[in-house]
Parts: C-alpha cells; sequence; structure tokens
C-alpha cells in the first residue's frame, strides 16, 4: 500500500505535464493584468488570494474598467461555479478526513488540480493515504502558477501600449469557451449571452453581464430540452 | 481607487472562490443534490464568457459598434476558428493577436 510520500510524489508527477499549458497562461496573466490597470504587487498577488486563472483574469478586466468591487466579486463568484462540481466530485473520497486537510486541499482545488487527480481517486484503490495525489497535483500546480504570473509582470512591464495586448483577455476568453462548449445548448448559451450584453451594457455598474449571463442559462436549460439523449 | 480598497475586494474574492470550492468538500450532506442545479451549473462558463467576449470586440469605446471595419471583428474570427481546430490556449492568442496586428497594419 503507498504511503502519503508516494501518494503525493505521484501526483506531483501526474501534474507536471499540464504545466506546459498553465506556465505560458500563467505568464500571460502576468502581462495582462498590468495591461488591464492593476498595480504589479495586486497581479502577484492575486494568484495566491484568488488562485483561479479565468477569476483572476475577469477580476483584472473589470477592475480596470472601473466596475464596483461588488459586482466584481459577485462576477467572479459566478465564473467560480463551476467548483461547485470539483468539489462534490472529490468530496467522497475526503470525507474522512480532519478540517485541516479539507481546508487545504479545498484551497488547493483547481481545474489542472482536479482534472489531473480525479482518474487516480476515482479508479485507484480506496487506501486512506489517497488524498496525497490530489496535494501533490494542487501544490505543484500552485507553485507552478506562482512563478509563471511573476514572471509575466516582470515581462509585461517591458511590453509597449501599442500592441493592443488587452486584446488577449478577450483571447484567453474565446479559446476558454471552446474548451468548455461540447454540446450545442452550450454554444446557445454563449451566443445569447453575448447578444443580450451589448444592449445590456447601458445598464449601471456593469450589471449588464450578471444579467446577460442568467440570459444565457436560462437559453441553454430551454435548449437543453431538444437534445436527444442529455442528461 | 485606494489600495485597501483593491485589497479587499482581492481577499473576497479569494474568499468567495475558497468557500466555492470547500461547499460540498466540508458541507456535503447538507447541500441540495437536485439534477436541475447542475444541469444549470453546466451553463454558467459559455454564459459567463460570452458575455465578457462581446464588449471586448464590439464596444471598445463605451458604444456598440457592429461595423465590419472593426479590427477585433476579423481577429476573433480568425482566434475562434483556431481554437476549434487546436484546442489550445496558446495558439488560440497567437492567432487572435498576430490577426489584429495584420489587420491593423493593413487599414493603417
Amino acid at each position: 500500500m503507498a504511503g502519503l510520500r508516494e501518494e503525493f510524489l505521484a501526483g506531483v508527477r501526474a501534474e507536471l505535464p499540464l504545466l506546459l499549458g498553465v506556465v505560458p497562461f500563467g505568464m500571460i496573466f502576468g502581462v495582462l493584468g498590468l495591461a488591464a490597470g492593476l498595480p504589479g504587487w495586486a497581479v502577484v498577488l492575486s494568484s495566491s488570494l484568488i488562485f483561479g486563472g479565468s477569476s483572476q483574469v475577469v477580476f483584472a478586466q473589470l477592475w480596470g474598467a472601473g466596475a464596483p468591487p461588488v459586482v466584481s466579486v459577485a462576477t467572479v463568484g459566478v465564473v467560480n461555479l463551476r467548483h461547485l462540481l470539483y468539489s462534490a466530485a472529490v468530496a467522497e473520497y475526503l470525507r474522512a478526513l480532519p478540517w485541516r486537510w479539507k481546508l487545504l486541499l479545498a484551497y488547493l482545488l483547481t481545474d489542472e488540480a482536479f482534472a489531473a487527480a480525479l482518474p487516480r481517486l476515482r479508479d485507484g484503490p480506496a487506501t486512506p493515504q489517497r488524498h496525497g495525489f490530489l496535494l501533490g497535483t494542487g501544490l505543484t500546480l500552485w507553485a507552478g502558477w506562482q512563478v509563471s504570473t511573476l514572471a509575466g509582470v516582470l515581462l509585461g512591464a517591458a511590453i509597449p501600449a501599442g500592441w493592443s495586448l488587452d486584446f488577449s483577455i478577450a483571447l484567453t476568453f474565446m479559446a476558454l469557451l471552446v474548451l468548455s462548449v461540447h454540446r450545442r445548448s452550450e454554444a446557445g448559451a454563449a451566443l445569447v449571452a453575448a447578444v443580450v450584453v451589448l444592449p445590456a451594457l447601458v445598464l449601471p455598474h456593469k450589471l449588464g453581464l450578471l444579467v446577460a449571463a442568467g440570459g444565457g442559462i436560462a437559453a441553454g436549460l430551454w435548449l437543453r430540452r431538444y437534445e436527444r439523449g442529455a442528461a | 481607487m485606494s489600495t485597501g480598497v483593491l485589497l479587499l475586494s482581492m481577499a473576497a474574492c479569494g474568499l468567495a472562490t475558497f468557500l466555492i470550492r470547500l461547499s460540498f468538500i466540508a458541507f456535503g450532506h447538507h447541500l441540495p443534490n437536485d439534477p436541475r442545479f447542475t444541469a444549470a451549473l453546466r451553463y454558467v462558463p459559455p454564459a459567463i464568457l460570452g458575455a465578457l467576449i462581446a464588449p471586448e470586440i464590439f464596444a471598445l469605446n463605451g458604444s456598440v459598434s457592429l461595423a465590419p471595419d472593426n479590427p477585433r471583428l476579423w481577429a476573433a474570427l480568425a482566434a475562434l476558428l483556431v481554437a476549434r481546430l487546436t484546442r489550445s490556449v496558446l495558439a488560440t492568442i497567437a492567432a487572435g493577436m498576430v490577426a489584429l496586428w495584420m489587420v491593423q497594419a493593413g487599414l493603417g
């Protein structure tokens, strides 16, 4: 039976290849956080305080656009709602752990740490040390993310404003959108939200964003009824 | 806005994110397990992303414009195509930026 140390090292090994995609994204976030108007220390600090790529991008963009803090926090919360699914998926494997482990592993539960650890937790042997694997994937991703955002901030300070680098925020969102769409109803939700948000921009305090997201979710649920074999 | 407000906003975002990740791990047996709720969660990422992308392309200076001489529109279409083909975040950003610079150079 593998001990905590072996599980942890196996988790680190499982996460390392994913850093190939995460480290450049962290560097890009460092660069575009500055482009959005955040001070360098805030860009670096957000990687440990918020610790979520897309939510940090959203926060930087809304802060730079002058949205009220309450709207920024609410939008980040909505962006991160998908983590409820991750929390629900790993909960049964962590049930017997003491609180300090639950708090630590919840903090480290990101998209990539979850994706790399779920196969081991779900399909591997049900040993009492298996949470060490999730600690390995989570901590590896955390370290890679901190170093790469710091590198991006140092690099970004040297890039001229005429390069329209703020557009990379929209491009990051587009890549994440294509990755998150697996069904026509999901594409429909994105399209409806994109159409609704433009007239909704007249609403104060950037509230149009949340109105459009609500409209997109409603449209997705409605379109879902016409999909064959949808669960 | 002030440094204190920025710091507090980031801390609040971090707390919200942490509590969402902690939810089922800590309080799973108290939370609803409704299939309609999980179905609605599936549409959160595409809806919020769609709502974030559109203004970056069509409402640059605060006013909405659907004109075809907008360089960001063509760069976005090129990026979308590359995203569909490669499913790579890096390739999408690279293609979109290069397309934007090319169209801007061509129009300028």
